[in-house]
């Protein structure tokens, strides 16, 4: 019957570092999308609480922390990142397992914020965009989510099918930046 | 010539560069104009249309006269201004609009018809015949009036753009810049200051002003030390801001390595969209001509820019320099030229009360008429109040008719300036721009003391906008001089005096353009096209609309300006589109088995951003048709194995989510039993057919729909519109998971053994009968089993998460390889479902209804679904319709081509004969014949006539015959099995 073996979306790509930036794959872990049924946030915010530590994130924002993260993705959309979702959630919302649908990266480091500025059209400056902000925005011309996870360290989120694009957008423009940096 | 102890060049740092294949050497901080003068260069180019010779004018962006060519090959820039570009050691740079050379040029010979090519003179001479214009006329026109072209390969140059957000904005780094951005920088806010300049400072650089009892550049690199001390601050030199925009978004150019040698990375230009709270416009002025007869010669040159040379470039652009001007400001080039030891041969002012000169000779009352010298300035002509003239030798004449302030960005959302009687020029409107304050020289505040002192004014007034406090800082001590001027626009004389240098507009051609009757701005600037070149007329326009005005008696005021539009520079298209070259230009979108596709040797074909596999080549196959029927045969007789993961996939839940697809769909959704799939069409509201695919109930409150692979995205859009503002109170949740599985159909009569081999439940017609599904493991990995076929086989798609997708369709095209089958592409998919009449995206393209793909029927009687009204619309259904049918050669030529027309039998192939048209075709290997898949006007109603299909596109006839669009297996027996 054979065995199937599981390959990361970034398998083979990354990490890479260039100048004061560094990319690398999360490893992947269980991606659940979560829709509060109409009229349930607060009891669904309060069981997911109960059940993993964190509220229901608010529009832009992220709770919880590394291993056990929510980031708000989208209107009445939640995303848990990490833990198995625990059952009772599912009389509150609807929960998708999307833990193969997305590439999740991490670029880090002191150009981080440089990087992003040639990609991302919205205000990721640390005294706008705090740790724990999280914004659906464009990267280049793809659709991602991104999150502060720390001062100089943000989350990404691409589809899987577009893994490649998002490390060549990325390393095009982390070239840029420290090739900048050295002049 | 070089002058000793004089500017801010590293003398120490000696860069050869090369002009016209020549070489020279200049130093570090030289512009290729402030170097080639140095070497007392001063012919550089050839005029627009009359390829007059022309030298260097100015020392800034506007330059409107020395454009050259830098570079070579792909990468060659033409019309890059002297007077910006940093020379580098290697540096190559041409003249350009030239032939053979810059000093032997044929088409000069354009001057000597100048009375015949003034304005309007195309238009009126290049008449007849009509046909003439576009294939004779034009393009020598266009071959001897030009500027500088592009090489016409492909340039690799990296370019980039960037996104940047502060809390005030501050445009250009002159005194009211620098004060503006110290005031607002010191107070803690976010401040990003761009300049046009390599080095920050404005006018400061090219002055001997004092600031803060020192030297000007003095006091501007201590400012500009202390903004790059702070975090806050972000200096962009060499950058120019190119627009103003909604919400106070600016465009801005950045000039990253033109100026370098080795680019090592770094991209060429930068292109950024700064989003600012506040924005102070501190761009300065620009210093405007006036206009005498022969004002065109190399080295006639503006005052200011005359200075800037002597006290930034420490280059004296002659030996005896004679200055023109109708204002104090200019006698300062006199002033620091005696100073530096360069001859001033006399300062002619206009003005009957002109300053005394100090060390040289000033000839009040006096108009300069006329210049002599074949390639260069050799002599000034001038004329007296008493009407004598004299002549004075003289290389080089500084001219200045006043300053025009840099309104351009306050007009960029249709601000128009106002006349500013003092300064005869034009000065920006407040709150033209939202948030935009103008100080200093772009605001009519010509003195060094205003400048500062508005620069900090408008900081803090910004800072208390965006909630900080900040502190009036001590405005450091600077010459507070008033502007004197006394209006003069031109000399009258005989001969062509220039308005416009970059499109050779003269006098004449404005005063024509009125006596034309175009007397309005806007119709003057199109008729001479005055201020139509690169340089957008900087230093033009405000003299042009005053000669235009006096043509027409009407004042400045009256007469306005053209409209200024973005970009204040010229903005390479790379620029704006930067990041979109290469595999940049849009998203690639694989599927999980891409990798193993290529390496089987398979070409790939773009599906929206997706790259699915053509066909999978065999050993000796030479063709795409012979692998393409390979594995049609392959399916048909054993099993094939393809990726569809690409179809889009959406989760729908929800206690009214069974609702909510019936509501969506055509047919019902809702009697499906879990376990049970099904296919649906979709309505647009406007009762077009929108979409089709399968929905699978996983269970009572749990659905997966299918989409197209080109409609996924739209459904998804459709769906969230439909539950966000039709049903909002609806208990349905929906979110694509395209990208959560791969999945793979399993097609042909040995797929049941294939899978029986790979997943651990049983599958056998009980378990999994047509239109069947479930859960399954797959070798440990829970997945899902569809029975459904696109080719009319017996068939399953077979779904794991994404990340065991390539293990998968490994295992699978492995198993079927062992049974005599193996993997195939979107080719034979394609040849497969036509053979079964299955539509794509081909037939339902957005024109046609249900009933005219036959699926009238499917429109459930017993509901309402979106777009059902409007399909039931007169004209939407009948026998007028053109009708899904099915088209089989009867003739000698077999071919049938997708948009190819079909016509009656006899009838002439023209339009108003068409019947319909060929949507989809192909050479079946099964039937061994071509198909067509075809609308045709009643077709259900005309199965078994013969018809005519004419391709004119590609000269192809073919008589066929109408059929069923189903031609393989229509009772649907193999489906089943």
């Amino acid at each position: 019957m054979g065995k199937l073996d599981a390959k990361s979306p970034c398998d083979g790509l990354l990490p890479i570092e260039i100048g004061a930036a560094r990319l690398s794959e999360v490893e992947m872990t269980r991606l659940t999308s979560l829709a509060p049924k109409p009229g349930q946030e607060a009891a669904f915010s309060k069981a997911l609480k109960a059940a993993h530590g964190m509220a229901l994130p608010a529009p832009n924002r992220a709770t919880g922390k590394a291993g056990a993260r929510a980031l708000w993705f989208g209107k009445g959309q939640g995303m848990l990142i990490g833990p198995e979702p625990e059952a009772g959630l599912a009389a509150h919302a609807a929960l998708t397992d999307q833990s193969d649908a997305w590439a999740m990266v991490r670029l880090e480091g002191a150009a981080a914020e440089d990087v992003l500025a040639r990609l991302v059209p919205v205000d990721l400056r640390q005294s706008v965009f705090k740790r724990g902000h999280t914004a659906r925005t464009m990267l280049q011309h793809m659709a991602v989510s991104i999150t502060r996870i720390s001062g100089e360290a943000f989350l990404i989120l691409a589809f899987r099918s577009m893994a490649g694009t998002l490390v060549h957008d990325l390393e095009t423009a982390m070239k840029g930046v420290a090739a900048r940096r050295g002049a | 010539m070089r002058v000793a102890d004089k500017g801010l060049v590293d003398r120490s740092k000696p860069v050869r560069f090369s002009f016209d294949g020549h070489s020279f050497e200049g130093l570090a901080g030289d512009t290729l104009a402030s170097a080639l003068l140095a070497h007392d260069v001063r012919f550089v180019a050839r005029s627009f249309k009359y390829h007059r010779p022309r030298g260097i004018m100015g020392a800034g962006s506007e330059e409107a006269s020395a454009l050259v060519t830098v570079g070579s090959g792909g990468a060659q820039e033409p019309n890059i201004r002297a007077t910006v570009q940093e020379i580098y050691d290697g540096l190559e740079a041409r003249s350009q609009n030239c032939w053979p050379s810059l000093n032997y040029d044929v088409l000069s010979f354009n001057d000597l018809f100048a009375p015949f090519l003034g304005a309007g003179f195309y238009y009126k001479t290049f008449m007849w015949p009509k046909a003439f214009w576009e294939r004779v006329y034009e393009p020598i026109i266009r071959r001897s009036a030009g500027i500088g072209a592009l090489s016409g390969t492909h340039n690799a140059d990296q370019y980039e753009k960037a996104f940047a957000f502060c809390d005030v904005l501050v445009i250009g780094a002159g005194p009211a810049g620098l004060m503006a951005a110290l005031t607002a920088g010191r107070a803690g806010a976010d401040v990003i200051l761009c300049d046009e300049d390599s080095v920050l400072g404005g006018r400061l650089n090219g002055e001997t002003l004092e600031v803060g009892e020192m030297a000007g550049a003095d006091w501007a690199a201590g400012a500009v030390a202390e903004l790059g001390a702070m975090k806050n601050v972000r200096l962009l030199p060499r950058t120019a801001v190119t627009g103003a925009y909604d919400q106070g978004t600016y465009g801005a150019l950045e000039r990253v390595s033109h100026h370098a040698a080795a680019r090592e990375g770094r991209p060429l230009e930068c292109f950024w969209r700064i989003v600012a709270k506040r924005a102070i416009l501190a761009a300065g002025a620009i210093e405007r001509p006036i206009a005498f007869t022969n004002n065109d010669r190399p080295g006639i040159m503006m005052a200011g820019a005359v200075r800037t040379y002597l006290n930034r470039y420490g280059v004296a652009p002659g030996q005896r320099i004679t200055v023109f001007a109708n204002n104090d400001d200019a006698h300062r080039t006199a002033r620091d030229l005696v100073a530096a030891g360069v001859h001033v041969a006399a300062v002619i002012d206009s003005r009957e009360a002109a300053p005394q000169g100090d060390g040289y000779e000033v000839i009040s009352n006096a108009q300069v008429c006329g210049t002599e010298g074949r390639k260069g300035v050799e002599a000034v002509s001038y004329c007296r109040a008493n009407g004598t003239v004299d002549k004075i030798q003289s290389d080089c004449l500084a001219m200045s008719g006043g300053w025009n302030p840099t309104v351009h960005l306050t007009c960029h959302m249709n601000g128009r300036p106002n006349w500013h009687g003092g300064i005869h020029s034009f000065v920006p409107v407040p709150g033209a721009i939202p948030g935009l304050e103008a100080v200093g020289a772009c605001n009519g505040a010509f003195s060094t003391h205003r400048a500062l002192v508005e620069g900090a004014e408008a900081a803090l007034r910004a800072l208390g906008e965006v909630g900080l406090q900040g502190q009036k800082p001590l405005v450091p001590q600077a010459e507070d001089a008033r502007y004197r001027i006394a209006p003069l626009w031109t000399v009258e004389g005989k001969g062509r005096a220039w308005l416009d240098f970059q499109n050779d507009v003269t006098v004449k051609d404005v005063r024509g353009a009125a006596q034309e009757n175009f007397r309005s701005v806007e119709h003057m600037k199109r008729y001479t096209t005055q201020g139509m070149a690169p340089d957008q007329g900087k230093s033009s326009n405000v003299a042009a609309l005053a000669v235009l005005a006096d043509a027409t008696g009407r004042g400045i005021e009256e007469t306005g300006t053209t409209t200024f539009r973005p970009p204040f520079v010229p903005v390479a298209i790379a620029a704006l589109g930067a990041g979109a070259q290469g595999k940049g230009f849009a998203p690639e979108r694989h599927t999980t088995s891409h990798a193993e596709s290529l390496r089987r040797g398979a070409p790939m074909i773009e599906a929206g951003l997706w790259y699915r596999p053509s066909y999978f080549p065999a050993l000796g196959e030479r063709t795409w048709r012979q692998s393409c029927d390979r594995e049609v045969n392959m399916v048909r007789n054993a099993v094939g194995v393809c990726d569809v993961s690409t179809l889009g996939k959406i989760d729908i839940q929800g206690s009214d989510a069974a609702a909510f697809l019936d509501f969506v769909y055509a047919n019902t959704l809702s009697t499906l039993k879990p376990g049970k799939v099904r296919y649906g069409i979709m309505l647009r509201e406007d009762g077009h057919v929108l979409d089709d695919g399968t929905t699978a109930r996983l269970g009572e409150d749990h659905f997966v729909m299918t989409t197209t692979t080109a409609a996924a995205g739209q459904v998804m859009r459709h769906l969230e519109y439909v539950h966000q503002c039709l049903c909002p109170d609806l208990d349905v949740a929906m979110i694509s998971v395209t990208e959560q599985w791969a999945q793979f159909a399993v097609a042909g009569p040995k797929a049941r053994d294939l899978l029986n081999g790979v997943v651990q439940e049983s599958i056998d017609a009980e378990s999994y009968p047509f239109m069947g599904c479930g859960a399954v493991t797959v070798a440990g990995v829970e997945g899902r089993l569809f029975r459904i076929s696109f080719s009319g086989e017996h068939a399953y798609e077979i779904a794991v998460p994404a990340r065991y997708g390539e293990s998968l369709f490994k295992l699978l095209v492995g198993k079927a390889e062992a049974l005599g089958g193996g993997a195939y592409g979107m080719e034979a998919l394609n040849v497969l479902r036509i053979e079964k009449g299955f539509i794509t995206h081909a037939e339902i393209h957005g024109r046609v209804t249900a009933e005219d793909i036959g699926m009238g029927r499917m429109v459930s009687a017993k509901k309402d679904c979106i777009g059902k009204t409007m399909s039931e619309r007169p004209g939407l259904s009948g026998p007028e319709r053109a009708q899904l049918v099915g088209l089989q050669p009867v003739g000698v030529v077999k071919q049938m081509t997708a948009g190819a027309h079909v016509f009656p039998l006899g009838a002439a192939p023209v339009r108003a004969n068409a019947q319909g048209y060929i949507t989809s075709a192909c050479f079946s290997p099964t039937l061994g014949s071509t198909l067509a898949l075809a609308f045709l006007e009643n077709g259900r109603a005309r199965h078994g006539e013969e018809i005519v299909m004419v391709d004119h596109l590609r000269g192809v006839t073919t008589r066929c015959k109408v059929c069923d669009p189903v031609f393989f297996d229509p009772q649907g027996g193999r489906v089943r099995g």
